[in-house]
């Protein structure tokens, strides 16, 4: 193999992220439309890297994705060692509002999975105005917990190896083997106690049911993709949503619930006809 | 289904490899047929069907035999590819002390579907 460096630039941002100073990692590629990609819980923005090295997508978006504080090489603020990480709708909300900022973003799309397809839900909810579509990856209003979280964070269990047998079977039994297991060296990586912080997010704080009839996607548009072969936000979970919202919602076939890490090729194909209607908007 | 696995496991070096610190005893249940798996150093010691009358184990995963069948073929249907897709749907019950299980957990959930490779010959 020819040695050949990927279209993808890594940088580290310092800004403020709620009222204290962060060091971020963001990547980037491609030039247009903002899209800012939000990765999944007790991973990183590595998951986006199918999107980034996709002509047909960067030819029209500046494809986005940072690291979440405590996330992949983003470092968690000073003081960490002092705190539980637990991630909140308002926090999450605020975050990319401000990551937005510190870019100048104008009116970027919003597109998000798991913990991303839900706080997209958040986004349009709290801040419609300032994004000119939001994609939800994986999207459902609620998941309830189905195994007891204090596994992810105990000394006498390997929090990387844990969460990512936890979320192993999440991946399509389809997905390519690289794919599959790419995503879940992510998981592997993640700090102590990240994935479970996040997971408060998902299971418990980010319960959106009850607002969901205060979403107005005329304010801005809304679209939903989920893999087939996700448990943790079902397909019937997507959909409900999908109806709520009068919003249009597609079913992805032979994936799970990590389309653009563990499959990338497949998940482009349902990525491009939305990012083309959103050209349009 | 389980006559295999101790042959499936025990031939899959690396799945041996990865459960090298794995020394306990589980439960599967089929409705109510019950069979110990005894495993040592990652490798499948002994597969003993019941009945048992003091069945001695670490932690039991109990499911009816439709599910299992499912789960155990070479490409499950949706819903039955995993351990954990049959418990969020509560068709499964994962009890007892789920130590060995959690900290080992890609291995258990590789050594459970080992059968599937058996119905894909």
């Amino acid at each position: 193999m020819s040695p050949s460096f990927e279209p993808i630039t890594g940088r580290y941002l310092h800004l403020d992220l709620l009222g204290k100073p962060h060091r971020l990692y963001i990547e980037e590629a491609g030039q247009g439309i903002p899209l800012l990609c939000l990765h999944t819980a007790g991973s990183d923005a590595r998951q986006y890297r199918g999107l980034m090295n996709d002509k047909r997508i960067t030819a029209n978006y500046r494809v986005i994705a940072f690291d979440m504080p405590w996330h992949g090489k983003s470092s968690p603020p000073v003081g960490w060692q002092d705190i539980e990480y637990q991630l909140s709708s308002r926090d999450y909300v605020r975050m990319i509002v401000e990551v937005a900022d510190a870019l100048q973003l104008d009116k970027p799309v919003a597109m998000g999975c798991s913990i991303g397809g839900r706080i997209v839900l958040h986004l349009a909810h709290e801040v419609p105005e300032r994004f000119r579509a939001l994609i939800g990856l994986e999207s459902a209003a609620h998941t309830e917990p189905y195994y007891d979280l204090s596994w992810l964070n105990r000394p006498d269990v390997h929090g990387g190896m844990v969460s990512a047998g936890v979320v192993s079977g999440l991946v399509a039994p389809t997905a390519p083997t690289e794919g599959r297991w790419e995503t879940l060296w992510h998981y592997m990586q993640s700090g102590p106690g990240v994935f479970k912080g996040d997971l408060y997010f998902y299971m418990i704080d980010g319960d959106i049911r009850g607002k969901l009839g205060e979403i107005d996607i005329a304010r801005c548009p809304m679209f939903f993709l989920t893999g087939e072969y996700d448990y943790s936000c079902t397909p019937e979970g997507t959909l409900a949503v999908a109806e709520r919202l009068g919003a249009e919602a597609v079913i992805m076939k032979d994936l799970g619930h990590f389309p653009m890490s563990e499959n990338p090729e497949k998940f482009n194909g349902y990525l491009l006809p939305v990012l083309d209607k959103i050209r349009d908007l | 289904m389980l006559e295999t696995l101790a042959d499936l496991v025990n031939a899959d070096a690396n799945l041996v490899r990865r459960g090298r610190f794995v020394d306990t005893t589980f439960l599967i249940a089929i409705d109510d047929t019950y069979t110990l798996v005894r495993i040592q150093e990652g490798s499948v010691a002994s597969v003993t069907r019941g009945p048992f009358i003091t069945p001695d184990y670490s932690f039991a995963l109990r499911a009816p035999r439709e599910v299992w069948e499912k789960f155990w073929q070479p490409l499950p249907p949706l819903g039955f590819t995993d351990i954990f897709a049959l418990v969020k749907q509560k068709l499964m019950q994962v009890e007892g002390d789920l130590h060995p299980f959690m900290a080992n957990l890609l291995y258990f959930k590789d050594v459970i579907a080992a059968p599937r490779k058996g119905a894909a010959r």
